[in-house]
């Protein structure tokens, strides 16, 4: 096979049809005979010991299963990584809306009605709500010291680099909570049989998570537990490990009623209630050379993981290696720390820990640009990681990447010079200032280090006797395109027609574990697992001896069709394995921290009208290198729904917290960017292929979400001429930072000349 | 979904006496519902204390449009979709046809009224700041008769009404002679669609030369109710509009307001924008001078 | 007046056949066509009218179904997704969207194809200015708008070509 005809064409998306007629089914349109719906009673306090549990009058109770923490069979957990959050409090809360007990009813329409009616006291202990009361450890509300997890990434010697600094620049970079705002809402249905056992179906990214984590709860083997994923609405993150919560209430639910539970939370419930994006702090102190060349620095990045560590040890991680962004440091330190606060825990979200360090890394290098006297482009030009270089982890880079390519066709298709020269003049005769901002990135695909051998995913292809091909693989589809890239992979392999294969529903009981569908890993690493599967049942077939080498799709069929009808069954599996000479200390977190790396230049053009303080991004031009771009309409839909999501991040969507707690937990006051507030989003690829991915081709699902806010706010930054260094920039934050300014233009942001 | 639809009564009797007489036979009993832009908001989230409802929707009686020589009777029933589609109503009051074009989505705007608009008397209402400049009248009905109030004293303080228990609004008057006018609004929101106000001005002014022989600038979200900018006002009329009348302008507009910190912003950023949006009218005012 | 509490009968039209239920008057449009009529094309994303999610046609007009009141809708003629595709074939604004990559998790789709139908009944050829206006008023996650737009804009060229 020497031209591609499958791989690198925008087929039809596999599941397109269902979804443009409504057929497609979504958890909350399917119903099971006897189900019952389930609630959940929550926490209102953010820390403290429950006294007393009272069941209000004006409920029939005897008509409701009731569930709390003694009811549960195995261990009172949603295992992850630390096993240290409870499915159900038991005596002590530790954030507002964690789950106390569990109602279920065959009327949904009572059950709001009996979640009022718990009347739960408490003896509320202090409770800590940002970074700095946490690290400050009066009180310790996690651990032995609030911590859940620290980092420190070493490279040659910082200490000594600060005497030969021309200029040392530093400063502190905040961002916020997100919210992941899928349109559909966390829902599943389970159902539990003493025979059978336990099936739970849902709107989820990794069934054999919840797998995992309901064998623990409901202490049931491994065959006893069936997770399947129904069509997904949207997931981002918000449901790589928040449904082993949800499912985790329905399986305790159903096993105790002995009939199928539903549980779907409505809009408040689910923003209040799951995870979001974890806020961050990061410093950076840089010595810089006096033409600008990074001598070394110091960072630190500190995220906000919530009451409990769920994921907070892998976002750090992303986040402490995307800190340094796609610079030649010789000398870092990087001390990186994951601390606890008294709000429900933060999760996954897109990008994962790297949309904030990057944020961090960005903002600084148009500072240190400043304080140098350079431009944001030749500072990065003079400091961008080149080919043999290390990273900050001491990986060599080997791909022939050349970041000054990259950011040279950039500006051209910006057109960045010309409109930075003529926004220079035309900002100081009007009222709306323009400005032009740069973000220069990368993106890590796959599990860091050595995560993805520690997966050990497997993959499944079959042969049916039609001559039909089945991808079977735990990795979902939540409309980044699984389905139709997989199968594209399948087909390109095999030489067949797209449209016979075809890929199996993510059924535990059905799919082996191809690893979560996270960290931009899935055309990646599951993608080359099933060209090695798929190639795998050719080679079966010939060297049966019922199938030549080159072979036509009928030929294929026939060979199919023996073969099953003498074997019963043609599968062929593959197994990651962990290329040779790929290495990760993960004491000293060190060595190739990814198998590949996406690379990227994102340009955006902002106006902020001074009248009302607001900012309209006018163009955005997102320039990626993607190693292979297997689907063009598919690969451009993650970029302009990536970017989208970016300028919601940037501009747009901010968590409201009182106490612990989302006080803005509606659509109509989180705000989303509509179809009326996004610029035309300009997108364009370079491929470089991937000797480690599926025809070449690299990670592109999180990429685009490090760099909108960087870019946007640097552009801010370039039309007002002051600087901003905490998102999300809301109006009323910018006429905040433009009256203290013009109160006291003297502030000092930055540290310049030592 | 946190309300049990068992709990409540809707009636629909489809006719406007019919619901007149159960208002006055059953008082504060029955809460009138029109497009349900507002209340079903309430109700899905648990929150609508009110069980028995009665529904005014696509009532022949509320919702038509007339056209007289001296003014338009807009029905109460009107929803924003009617008002932006009217061609008098486009034509002559264009601060009401932009403010029906930013209330919610076309989906809302197909089912919220005017007169639910009004009633709800949400302090961020966007069309409420044009139906003040427009000096509108209101006709209020109810079993007893009608009546007609200057829509000025309608509102009596936050989320409280002229109203009397019985009564509905049937019609909104407004006069027309506003067609040569000069015309300004500005919505501020969280985005460009679909957002409640943080600021919202609209404002007519007429010029002879460059003096200011009328201006009207009303505004909402600054206050518990959308309010008239009188103290502004009178001291540009008969005024010339330069940028000393401008300056002050904005100080007394930012004197006259009473924004709070809430959910969405804060007071300090409505006090600014306001005034920005006073001067941004105001010049518009004056550049008008030049252009023929 | 028959009693006020208690489920009613109410008529409707919805895609072009008539149906008869029983519902109480303030059961939501959009609870009534996913469970008593099993049309569950028609999503709940918010439950605010905010999304858009639950957008369907209510004689001639774009509303959301959330917010409506069943009994409001006693004799109305009702359209929803299911009512777009004619038997198996798709309308030319489906084809469109799967086409342009406009449906990526499918579940704003629904209402998204509604409003968009809502628009090309009225702006046979919209600019993007009046497409990005008339969709103003449902929230994608996924798509950052652009491909959906481009497939709204694509239809109205085929529709007009025929």
């Amino acid at each position: 096979m020497t031209t591609e005809h499958i791989v690198g064409a925008s087929v039809p998306r596999k599941e397109g049809g269902d979804k443009v007629t409504g057929r497609a089914q979504y958890i909350d349109d399917l119903t099971m005979p006897g189900m019952l719906y389930g609630a959940t009673v929550r926490s209102r306090i953010p820390r403290g010991k429950i006294k007393k549990i009272s069941f209000g009058t004006g409920i029939s109770w005897d008509e409701f299963v009731i569930v709390s923490a003694k009811d549960i069979p195995g261990k009172n957990c949603i295992a992850l990584i630390l096993d240290d959050q409870p499915c159900l409090a038991d005596g002590v809360v530790n954030h507002p809306e964690e789950p106390i007990l569990l109602l279920a009813h065959p009327n949904p329409h009572i059950l709001p009605k009996a979640v009022e009616a718990v009347a739960i006291e408490y003896e509320p202990l202090p409770a800590l709500f940002t970074i700095e009361d946490s690290e400050r450890q009066e009180t310790i509300i996690w651990g032995a010291d609030n911590t859940f997890k620290r980092y420190l990434v070493e490279k040659g010697d910082v200490d000594s680099i600060w005497q030969k600094a021309g200029f040392i620049v530093e400063a502190e970079y905040h961002t916020g909570a997100q919210e992941q705002l899928y349109i559909e809402n966390n829902g599943v249905i389970a159902s539990y049989d003493p025979n059978s056992g336990l099936t739970l179906w849902g709107s989820l990214q990794c069934p054999y998570y919840v797998h995992k984590a309901l064998i623990k709860l409901c202490a049931l083997p491994e065959d006893k537990v069936r997770v399947v994923q129904t069509e997904t609405g949207g997931a981002f993150g918000g449901k790589e490990e928040y449904p082993s919560m949800i499912g985790g209430h329905a399986a305790l639910l159903a096993m105790k009623a002995g009939r199928a539970v539903k549980i779907v939370y409505d809009r408040m419930e689910d923003m209040v209630a799951t995870t979001k994006r974890h806020p961050s702090r990061t410093r950076h102190r840089t010595a810089v050379s006096s033409d600008g060349k990074i001598l070394g620095g110091e960072i630190e990045f500190v995220v906000d993981g919530g009451a409990y560590s769920t994921l907070s040890s892998v976002v750090l991680s992303r986040g402490t290696i995307h800190a340094a962004g796609p610079y030649y440091w010789p000398n870092i330190r990087i001390r990186a720390k994951a601390v606890a606060t008294n709000a429900p825990p933060h999760g996954a979200f897109r990008g994962f820990g790297a949309p904030q360090s990057l944020f961090a890394m960005e903002r600084h290098m148009d500072r240190i640009a400043a304080t140098v006297g350079l431009s944001p482009i030749e500072i990065r030009k003079r400091n961008f990681l080149k080919t043999g270089q290390t990273t900050a982890t001491d990986q060599t880079i080997n791909e022939p990447i050349n970041l000054e390519k990259l950011l040279d066709r950039a500006l051209e298709l910006s057109d960045y010079h010309a409109r930075k020269a003529h926004f220079r003049n035309e900002n100081q005769s009007r009222t709306c200032k323009k400005g032009i901002g740069i973000a220069t990135f990368l993106h890590g695909s796959g599990f860091t280090g050595s995560g993805e051998r520690y997966l050990a995913s497997v993959v499944g292809v079959e042969g049916l006797a039609n001559g039909r091909v089945r991808v079977l693989v735990s990795s979902t589809e939540f409309g980044q395109g699984t389905k139709t890239v997989l199968c594209q992979i399948a087909a390109e392999t095999l030489g067949l027609p797209y449209e016979q294969v075809e890929i199996a529903q993510a059924d535990t009981d059905d799919v082996p574990n191809s690893g979560p569908t996270v960290a931009s890993r899935t055309v990646m690493v599951v993608g080359k697992l099933v060209q090695s599967a798929a190639s795998g049942v050719a080679q079966t077939l010939i060297a049966a001896g019922i199938l030549r080498k080159e072979f036509s799709p009928k030929e294929f069929r026939d060979a199919c069709s023996k073969y099953i009808a003498q074997h019963g069954q043609l599968k062929s599996l593959a197994q990651y394995e962990a290329p040779p000479n790929v290495y990760w200390d993960d004491e000293k977190y060190r060595g190739e921290a990814y198998a590949a790396y996406s690379w990227a230049v994102y340009i955006a053009e902002v106006s902020v009208d001074l009248a009302i303080y607001s900012v309209v991004v006018d163009d955005f031009v997102a320039l990626q290198e993607v190693g292979k771009v297997l689907h063009p309409v598919l690969a451009r839909g993650q970029i302009t729904g990536g970017v989208a999501q970016g300028i919601g991040y940037t501009l747009y969507e901010k968590v409201v917290w009182q106490n612990g707690r989302m006080q803005n937990g509606q659509m109509t006051n989180y705000i989303m960017p509509t179809s009326a507030d996004l610029p035309p989003i300009r997108v364009y690829f370079e491929e470089l292929g991937n000797v480690h991915g599926a025809f070449g081709a690299k990670g592109i699902g999180e990429l685009p979400m490090d760099g909108p806010a960087p870019a946007i706010v640097n552009a801010i930054a370039d039309a007002l001429g002051t600087p901003f260094d905490s998102i999300p920039l809301l109006p009323e934050d910018i006429f905040q930072t433009m009256e203290s300014c013009s109160q006291s233009p003297e502030a000092p942001l930055t540290q310049g000349v030592r | 979904m946190r309300a049990d639809p068992v709990d409540y009564e809707l009636l629909a009797p489809g006719n406007l006496p019919d619901v007149l007489s159960l208002l006055a036979h059953e008082p504060e009993t029955w809460l009138p519902i029109a497009g349900g832009t507002d209340l079903m908001v309430l109700y899905a989230s648990g929150r609508l204390s009110q069980k028995k409802l009665v529904s005014l929707w696509n009532l022949p009686e509320l919702r038509f449009i007339d056209v007289a020589d001296d003014e338009i009777r807009i029905g109460a029933g009107c929803t924003y979709t009617d008002i932006r589609n009217h061609p008098t109503i486009v034509h002559e009051f264009s601060l009401l046809t932009t403010a029906a074009r930013w209330t919610g989505s076309i989906a809302n705007q197909n089912r919220g009224t005017l007169g639910g608009n009004i009633v709800n008397a949400s302090p961020a209402a966007d069309s409420l700041p044009a139906l003040l400049i427009y000096e509108a009248d209101l006709i209020l009905v109810s079993a007893r008769g009608e009546r007609r109030v200057l829509y000025t004293t309608f509102h009596t303080g936050y989320k409280s009404s002229v109203l009397a228990p019985d009564e509905l609004i049937r019609a909104i008057c407004l006069p027309r002679h506003f067609a040569n006018h000069i015309s300004y609004s500005r919505k501020v929101g969280a985005r460009n669609a679909q957002a409640i106000s943080k600021v919202c001005l609209a404002a007519l002014g007429k010029l002879d030369r460059d003096t200011v022989t009328d201006v009207r600038i009303a505004i909402g979200s600054v206050a518990p109710v959308p309010l008239r900018l009188r103290s502004t006002e009178d001291a540009l009329k008969g005024k010339a509009i330069d940028s000393h009348a401008i300056a002050t302008a904005r100080s007394n507009a930012i004197a006259e307001i009473q924004p709070i910190d809430d959910i969405r912003s804060t007071a300090a950023y409505r006090a600014a924008v306001a005034g920005n949006l006073v001067v941004e009218f105001l010049n518009a005012l004056r550049e008008s001078i030049t252009r023929p | 007046m028959s009693d006020p509490r208690g489920p009613r009968e109410i008529s409707l039209t919805v895609n072009g056949q008539g149906k008869t239920l029983r519902a109480y008057p303030m059961e939501r449009l959009l609870d009534v066509l996913r469970q008593h009529l099993k049309l569950t094309g028609s999503k709940e994303g918010c439950g605010e009218g905010e999304c858009g999610a639950c957008a369907v046609i209510v004689d001639g007009a774009l509303v959301n179904s959330c917010l409506v009141p069943v009994l409001q809708v006693q004799n109305s003629t009702i359209v929803t997704i299911e009512g777009m595709a004619q038997s198996s074939r798709l309308s030319p604004l489906q084809k469109s969207f799967l086409d342009c990559g406009g449906a990526q998790c499918g579940i704003c789709t629904p209402g998204m194809i509604l409003a968009a139908h809502h628009l090309l009944s009225r702006v046979p050829r919209p600019s993007p200015e009046e497409i990005r206006e008339a969709l103003a008023g449902n929230l994608c996650r996924c798509t950052g708008y652009a491909q959906i737009c481009e497939g709204v804009a694509n239809a109205a060229n085929r529709e007009v070509l025929g």
